[in-house]
């Protein structure tokens, strides 16, 4: 313990070291306060998704920080749910068992660009007799533009922005851009007040028709959305703990077995040192990545399983030979004669005495490792590998090839989780080579 | 030591050679002064940590980057080497002036060339030999003086012993014929015996040709063998000079008292002693006399540094007791 | 063999060989490396002897065979009375820590990442020493014995921290924690500086002499045997040439490498410069393929061709308690081993 505190310390030297911890730490924070504001069962209903729980976002937006850009203005969503005020309702009795349900969604626009879709969410109640209703649109320059009637199921979903008549009426011009434009300069929407009316009728006592206007925006909160609708927010977040957990099993399952068998190898010595050795051999040539892929492909994808060949294929690696080649002059200190001289057991000087000689080699490979198995994981997500329910980085990449996402320009999409993985990476490659430096003095330059 | 001019061969004034570290600048040689006529050699002897390998990496001029200072003045016959660029003390002095046997000098000859070829290789580059041939000639007569088969030219150096390693590293030095050897520790990693003909081959060498010898080691027992005139380091500083003959039998400074009290011999029976505490750290040294905290005759001057007084009769001694 | 001591003999040794297989590849037996070649000697309880000796003359394996390091390859090892090589592993393990063990190299004879307290401790826990007060006072005595006062501040230093004489005082403190009967000293001095040594010859000198324990010292610097030891043997290829009392030995070298090797040792006196010492050339001999007959004929004066080169010498008594390896003392009565 007093060895890492006297670790740390020497680490003040070095300021790349500095900025490595303020990395790593920044990281685990961010992971761990991922953790604790989305929990894990919330975070896998979130990622699942389904169009009901993302209904409202907007597909392929950008995220909302986009619009710190001088200049840039792009509208955000805008919700109005009459169910919770977003509206003024009214109702009035026209007889006959028919009543008139009102409802008049207001809003300022004052964006420099069109909203990405427009769609009424209808929420009728009643028995049997089917509601309809009559949308009116209202532009700020008093122009009143007839939307479209329609006729209410029991959930009604309107898309304005796909409606092929309205489009027609507005001259060939689509609904989002049609319904907004400013009739002097038609690249721009009209800033001011909105209002959609919509005029329903109920024929029964009990029925009421409540509504949900969506207005799309073309940004979206801190991350963006993607093909699903879904709040990349949720994959970032959760990118962060899965592969720091990932990559900190792997690194340690590893490291801290192949120490162990190279240890074991040396101290007896024989035919189990020479097992270990060529099954080391053997293991080295076989091609790691591929048979990741064929796991991954043929048996399962599930992380856990992942996790599990990473380190079996890990553990007899050219690490074996290294420890190894250290614990063979280890063996010849002074010290450990002496520790048989006194009577100490196998298991104990090897355990003891051995082992604790090697732990400054293995914590700078240790922390070294740690980004190798985080790359590792998100490089077989990219491939379409990676464990199907769970969000991380890597499988936001591997959405964001899959719908072309360079192509059609949603840049944020692969740039922010590749930044984070840039960054996990880069952190602790500082850090694993400052401690390089500290634990082995021959790399230093005194 | 009152030795005309014309016989001095190396005058060094004030080395100095301190090294910087993570701990703060290490005063390894502390103003060192040394005289050497020709025709003598002279031992330094010290215990590990007084500065004596740095005293020979500093003549030498092998010096590892974190050096913190490094100068004064070393007179090697007629001209100050110190003045010297790296490159011409590299051509000029270093191996073909003053030649080297370093410590365990059985470890650094080179493992994977012949030793004849590293014989060759030097008296060729530093130009003691124009061709190959010539080179052979003198490497043959380098190992007939110290004693090994000339067929051994054609080993590799872990063919040979420990004892013979040793001696092709005499060997290596003098064909190059310099006017003087520096000898890190000669026989310290050898058998008594093997340890006994070495020191046997350099008075040999040292009645046959006209080089002289400046022998760096800690076995005080041994170096009487060979020594003209000895010197003594403590704490980066030379605190004695002597010629042996009155060294060995009367040492002047409290530390040498004490150290040649605390060496054994085997065939005259005598009390031994040992010296309580340990030499100071060479980063920030202590002010005044470096050995006052362990000298039995300390007084109240001792906090001020003495320098290098003369005595009598004609020796040297930083200690405060002869000033 | 002389009276051993007045109180018995703590360590009987006969015939004992060690000798290593050269092996190629793990499989082919290409040579032995006869470390110990027949060694026979008796310690008594608190005796004090030295083992003189070259590099390559076994004396270190024979540490080890002592030790139960190495199991010896003939011979046996008597322990008060008790064979060794029939002791079973909880028997070792006891036999163990009856011997305390000082190495060379007083910094690698320490683990560098354990401080002072906690390597003291090891061989006590080891050995099933439970109660934590009872350590902390052994490990008290021993401290203060070595003089590595003020104990509270050497408990938490690192070898790195102690000086080397410190170091290796705690290496005699480690091997005297479990009160042992012997010591086997390995050159515990010849990587200290000379003003060093004197002090920790000393120590060892005052534990053998309170405790009253046996101590094998090993070395190849005869001008400290005096100092420490009443008896000297002296090893050359993996056998005992001579056994006597320092002075006699000192004084009265029989065998001619003894003789070399006390004509080889200078003391620091300048009149050393002025004349050649008389020693042999040559190289100690490999205990692969070592000479016929006597192992150091190639290199003696006085080599008697036929008869040293023939057989292994063995003990003669030219002098009252005091043995000789060597046929220049054929006439002299023929005494069976010791």
């Amino acid at each position: 313990m007093k060895a890492l505190w006297r670790a740390l310390a020497a680490l003040r030297q070095y300021p790349s070291a500095i900025a490595g911890l303020g990395i790593v730490l920044g990281m685990v924070l961010f992971a761990l306060f991922s953790v604790i504001a989305i929990p894990y069962q919330e975070a896998i209903r979130l990622w699942r998704g389904g169009e009901g729980l993302w209904t409202d976002s907007p597909r392929f937006a950008p995220p909302a920080w986009v619009n710190w850009w001088p200049g840039s203005n792009l509208p955000t969503t805008i919700r109005l749910d009459s169910a919770d005020g977003g509206a003024t309702k009214t109702r009035e009795d026209l007889g006959g068992g028919v009543t008139e349900v009102n409802l008049v969604y207001a809003f300022d626009y004052g964006f420099d660009g069109f909203p990405q879709e427009l769609t009424v969410f209808f929420n009728p109640t009643f028995e049997a007799g089917r509601p309809n209703a009559s949308l009116t649109w209202r532009t700020p320059d008093g122009r009143e533009i007839r939307v479209g009637d329609v006729t209410l199921r029991s959930a009604e979903t309107f898309r304005i922005s796909q409606d092929t008549r309205l489009e027609r009426r507005l001259g060939g011009v689509v609904p989002e851009i049609g319904l907004f434009a400013d009739p002097a300069n038609p690249g721009q929407p009209l800033k001011g007040r909105y209002e959609l009316h919509v005029a329903g009728l109920v024929f029964e006592e009990a029925a009421d028709i409540d509504a949900r206007l969506v207005v799309y925006g073309q940004v979206h909160g801190w991350a963006g959305t993607d093909h699903r609708r879904r709040d990349l927010g949720v994959a970032l977040m959760w990118g962060a703990p899965i592969a720091l957990a990932f990559g900190l099993l792997a690194a340690v399952g590893t490291i801290v077995t192949t120490m162990f068998i190279a240890a074991m190898g040396v101290w007896f010595g024989g035919w189990i040192d020479a097992a270990i050795q060529r099954i080391t051999e053997v293991n080295i040539i076989l091609p790691f990545l591929p048979i990741l892929i064929m796991v991954g492909t043929f048996y399962s994808r599930s992380i856990w399983v992942l996790l599990l060949v990473v380190i079996a294929l890990g553990i007899f690696t050219a690490g074996i030979k290294s420890y190894r080649a250290i614990f063979m002059q280890i063996k010849q200190s002074a010290y450990i004669e002496a520790a048989q001289a006194y009577g100490a057991g196998n298991l104990r000087i090897v355990v003891r005495y051995m082992i604790p000689r090697i732990v400054p080699v293995l914590v700078p490979a240790f922390v070294s490792a740690v980004p190798t198995f985080v790359f590792l994981e998100a490089s077989l997500a990219v491939l379409g590998l990676g464990d199907p329910v769970l969000p991380t980085w890597g499988k936001m990449i591997n959405d964001a090839q899959a719908n072309g996402a360079l192509f059609r320009g949603y840049y944020y999409w692969i740039l922010q989780p590749a930044a984070l993985l840039l960054l996990t990476g880069f952190g602790f490659a500082l850090v694993g080579f400052a401690l390089d430096r500290v634990f082995n003095p021959r790399l230093r330059d005194v | 030591m009152n030795v005309g001019d014309a016989d001095r061969l190396l005058e060094v004034r004030d080395l100095r050679l301190y090294y910087r570290t993570t701990k703060g600048v290490l005063q390894a040689v502390d103003r060192v002064d040394l005289d050497l006529p020709r025709d003598r050699s002279i031992v330094v002897v010290g215990e590990s940590g007084c500065g004596k390998s740095s005293l020979s990496k500093a003549l030498l001029r092998l010096l590892p980057r974190n050096v913190a200072a490094y100068d004064g003045v070393v007179q090697l016959g007629d001209d100050d080497v110190m003045k010297l660029s790296d490159e011409r003390y590299r051509k000029e002095v270093r191996w073909v002036r003053m030649g080297f046997v370093p410590q365990a000098a059985m470890n650094t000859l080179n493992p994977v060339i012949r030793i004849g070829e590293q014989i060759y290789e030097a008296l060729i580059l530093h130009r003691r030999a124009r061709t190959k041939a010539e080179a052979d000639d003198k490497a043959r007569e380098g190992f007939k003086m110290v004693g090994l088969p000339t067929d051994f030219l054609d080993r590799y150096s872990f063919e040979l012993s420990g004892g013979m390693r040793q001696r092709a590293a005499i060997a290596m030095a003098l064909v190059m014929e310099p006017d003087l050897v520096i000898l890190d520790e000669p026989t310290s990693a050898l058998d008594v015996l093997t340890q006994a003909n070495v020191m046997n081959l350099l008075k040999r060498v040292k009645a046959e040709i006209k080089t002289s010898f400046i022998l760096i080691t800690h076995d005080i027992a041994t170096s009487s063998e060979i020594a003209d005139d000895a010197a003594v380091m403590y704490a980066g500083e030379m605190v004695e000079w002597s010629d042996a003959g009155r060294f060995y039998l009367e040492p002047l400074h409290p530390y040498s008292q004490m150290l040649m009290a605390s060496v054994p011999t085997l065939h005259e029976d005598r009390e031994l002693s040992f010296i309580p505490g340990q030499p100071p750290s060479l980063i920030n040294p202590p002010t005044g006399c470096r050995f006052k905290d362990r000298c039995p005759a300390r007084f109240a001057k001792c906090d001020e540094p003495p320098p290098m007084f003369d005595t009598a009769d004609g020796r040297k001694v930083r200690c405060w007791l002869h000033g | 063999m002389a009276d051993a001591s007045v109180n018995g003999t703590l360590l009987d040794v006969r015939g004992l060989r060690t000798h290593f297989e050269l092996r190629r590849f793990g499989f082919f037996k290409v040579g032995t490396v006869r470390a110990v070649d027949g060694i026979s000697f008796q310690l008594g309880q608190g005796e004090a002897v030295a083992v003189v000796g070259e590099s390559g003359c076994g004396k270190s394996t024979l540490v080890k065979t002592l030790l139960g390091i190495h199991p010896p390859t003939e011979g046996e090892i008597r322990f008060n009375g008790r064979d060794i090589s029939k002791f079973d592993a909880a028997t070792l393990k006891w036999y163990r820590s009856q011997i305390g063990y000082v190495q060379q190299d007083p910094y690698g004879a320490l683990p560098p990442f354990m401080q002072a307290q906690r390597i003291l401790e090891e061989p006590m826990i080891v050995n099933g020493v439970r109660d934590r007060a009872e350590r902390m006072e052994r490990i008290n005595t021993a401290l203060t014995e070595v003089k590595l006062t003020p104990v509270g501040d050497i408990l938490q230093k690192f070898p790195h921290m102690l000086s080397g004489g410190q170091q290796q005082r705690l290496v005699i403190a480690r091997a005297m924690i479990l009160n042992p009967k012997l010591i086997l000293a390995d050159e515990p001095v010849s990587m200290l500086d000379a003003s060093v040594r004197v002090e920790i010859l000393q120590i060892l000198r005052k534990l053998q002499e309170t405790h009253g324990i046996g101590v094998i010292y090993i070395t190849h610097d005869l001008s400290t045997v005096r100092y420490f030891s009443e008896r000297i043997f002296v090893m050359y290829g993996g056998k005992l040439i001579e056994h006597a009392g320092v002075r006699d030995l000192v004084h009265h070298p029989s065998h001619p490498y003894t003789q070399a090797l006390l004509e080889a040792i200078s003391d620091p006196d300048p009149v050393n410069a002025t004349h050649m010492k008389k020693v042999p050339a040559g190289e100690p001999p490999s205990l692969v393929n070592p000479p016929p007959g006597c192992r150091y004929h190639p290199r003696c004066p006085h080599h008697m061709p036929g008869i040293c080169d023939v057989e292994d010498p063995p003990h003669f008594l030219p002098r009252p308690d005091h043995w000789t390896a060597c046929f220049l003392y054929r006439d002299g009565a023929e005494a069976p081993p010791p």
